[in-house]
């Protein structure tokens, strides 16, 4: 990005109307991605000085243990409804889960999900990194995760969505091809970085269930109700990516993880889904064209071009 | 910018928790619990009653529920008050009606200033967890071990006084604990606190004064979060009640619904039907016990290793 300007400069303007189609695979209309968070929190952080992680003094046992039970409880009951339905996982990871409940890592890794990076702990931050520290991070993520499961990672969101104003540059300069962190569009976008090739994937913060339920305070039912209207509108329009950003400490909680699996069983059943991972849709989005026909796209929208 | 450098120093990642409270457990793979009375469906109610002093303490921190206008706060103190007066006794009918038993965590300001209610508690049979002095009894790391202790210790006495037994279970304001709470409550005698929301059924910590059962009655499920803080009806309160419990029936282990619920909140006139009918709908379900976080703790085996 373009530090300390008014314009971030991250990536090109193109509006909805008149795009290139995006052909998915299987001439499905929307690419359905199913995130959840699985996030270590830890009871007595280091703090950093441009964010507080605790509400309360250590230990913060609401806090801490809210987010605990994604771990004991909430992931296996989300991921037997995502499995039972046919949805694979995209993981947004605090990769010390692979040092910490390697139980939980390994469960996922079974059911077929792809892992990406969601930093070390979700209470470090990365404000306040130099270059030399955020590499260190990003290295520790790639090798962390590689060492627990083989994979390596396409993707970056960042731990609690603390960024730098290099953090988006240095994550292509790694070879990550896409980058969740950034929310102005319903389809994969190039973004401007110094090196490499870096799309935005389309993830969700309106309807992750942090905001469903903290921030709008939607009933487990209205929260479900948000998801089907999402699909549908979505599935309509085609072409597009529809992102399910979920905790397993909020979606796994017995009040609400009834009314969701009745948004997998509706989106399973219409059809209209590419039923898949981040991964994957970036690879598609890379190699079928549709990275260089939305560069086309931008091109005819800059000033330049227009005058 | 840069951080300290111990920022990326990671002490605790390790196998397990970053802690030595309790091991880390997944729900799914425990031996199956056996209630008493060997229903497989617990509902387990708890009612906060409270006293807020309407000079608030702000040490260490003020408690949920507390003062919120400049001095004096008449609309807040008188609000709780009815809670107290008129509420609690609405919610007393409707457990007599239902022929429950039900917990109820009592600040021992209660016992001093209205012991009548104490008396109509025990002669209905219900079982009283202390659940500090008053609302200003609030507890984090920063209170002095021997404050901790001396409060913790006339909150006990209090209210053994007053029933004629020293209560076994404890609640902490707000849940929230300092590092040496768990240790303190088995040095004065507790067997079981209601304060980690980490999991659906009762499990071990480890002090170094040795075990104590948590009996988690989940925040996410109570009144507080679901009516004042996400600001969802009474209604809507009632189907996310019965969707939990349906779920939770549909796991086939032994497993629990807690309802935490608050007289100023629940005891309300235009709430207390839609409760009503949510005990009469629970009551008719097969296979179901109404149980104490006594009988809760109780059905955690003695053998059970601490997990």
């Amino acid at each position: 990005m373009r530090e300390g300007e008014r314009d971030p400069g991250l990536y090109d303007f193109r509006p909805w109307r008149d795009r290139p189609a995006i052909d998915w695979p299987g001439g499905k209309r929307v690419a359905v991605w199913v995130s959840p968070n699985l996030e270590y929190y830890e009871l007595d952080p280091p703090a950093n000085p441009h964010r507080k992680s605790w509400t309360r003094a250590h230990p913060d046992v609401v806090g801490y243990s809210h987010r605990d039970y994604g771990n004991r409880v909430g992931h296996w009951r989300m991921a037997e409804a995502m499995t039972r339905h046919g949805f694979p996982g995209s993981v947004s990871l605090s990769v010390a889960l692979c040092q910490h409940l390697p139980e939980v890592v390994a469960d996922a890794a079974a059911r077929g999900w792809e892992f990406f990076s969601h930093g070390i702990y979700n209470t470090r931050y990365s404000y306040g990194m130099d270059e030399a520290q955020e590499r260190a991070m990003i290295e520790d993520a790639i090798r962390t995760v590689r060492d627990a499961t083989g994979q390596t990672i396409k993707g970056w969101l960042a731990p609690a969505l603390t960024h730098t104003p290099r953090t988006l540059d240095l994550i292509a300069d790694y070879g990550l091809t896409y980058t969740c962190d950034l929310y102005h569009d319903d389809r994969p976008n190039p973004v401007h970085v110094a090196r490499g090739r870096l799309i935005s994937m389309p993830y969700s913060l309106e309807v992750n269930d942090h905001y469903g339920f903290f921030v709008y305070n939607m009933s487990p039912r209205e929260y479900a109700d948000t998801l089907i209207r999402q699909y549908d509108r979505l599935a309509d329009e085609g072409g597009t990516v529809m992102c399910i950003p979920l905790h397993a400490y909020l979606i796994g909680q017995p009040h609400r993880i009834g009314p969701f699996e009745e948004v997998l069983r509706h989106i399973a059943a219409d059809g209209r889904a590419w039923i898949t991972r981040s991964g994957d849709i970036a690879d598609h989005f890379l190699t079928s064209g549709a990275y260089a026909a939305a560069e086309a796209d931008a091109a005819a929208y800059r000033p330049e071009a227009a005058r | 910018m840069t951080l300290d450098p111990a920022y990326f120093d990671y002490p605790r990642r390790r196998p397990g928790m970053d802690h030595d409270l309790y091991p880390w457990s997944n729900l799914f793979e425990r031996p199956p619990l056996a209630w008493p009375g060997g229903a497989r469906m617990a509902v387990a109610i708890l009612v906060s009653l409270e006293w807020f002093p309407i000079v608030p303490g702000e040490a260490p921190f003020r408690a949920p529920g507390h003062m919120q206008t400049a001095y004096p706060d008449y609309r807040h103190y008188t609000a709780r008050e009815y809670g107290t007066r008129v509420g609690f006794y609405r919610l007393l009918d409707a457990f007599a009606a239902a022929g429950v038993r039900v917990t109820v965590a009592v600040n021992s300001a209660i016992a001093e200033r209205y012991p009548s209610i104490i008396a109509d508690i025990v002669a209905s049979g219900h079982e009283i967890v202390a659940h500090a002095t008053d609302m200003d009894a609030t507890i984090d790391s920063s209170v002095p071990e021997a404050s901790e202790r001396a409060m913790i210790v006339r909150a006990r006495d209090t209210l053994a006084a007053a029933t004629g037994a020293a209560p076994k279970g404890w609640l902490s304001i707000a849940r929230s604990q300092g590092w040496n709470t768990p240790r303190l409550l088995v040095e004065e005698g507790f067997g079981y606190c209601l304060d980690w929301v980490n999991d659906d059924l009762p499990y071990r910590q480890g002090t170094d004064a040795g075990p104590i059962v948590n009996v988690g009655y989940n925040h996410e499920l109570s009144d507080r979060q679901i009516i004042v803080v996400q600001q969802n009806s009474a209604d809507s309160y009632v189907e996310q009640m019965k969707d939990a419990f349906a779920w939770l029936a549909g796991e086939g282990a032994p497993r629990m619904l807690p309802l935490h619920v608050t007289p100023y909140v629940m005891g309300l006139p235009f709430r207390i039907g839609a409760f009503e009918g949510l005990l009469r709908w629970l009551r008719g379900q097969s296979d179901t016990r109404f149980l104490t976080a006594g009988d809760l703790a109780a059905g955690l085996p003695a053998e059970t290793p601490a997990a």
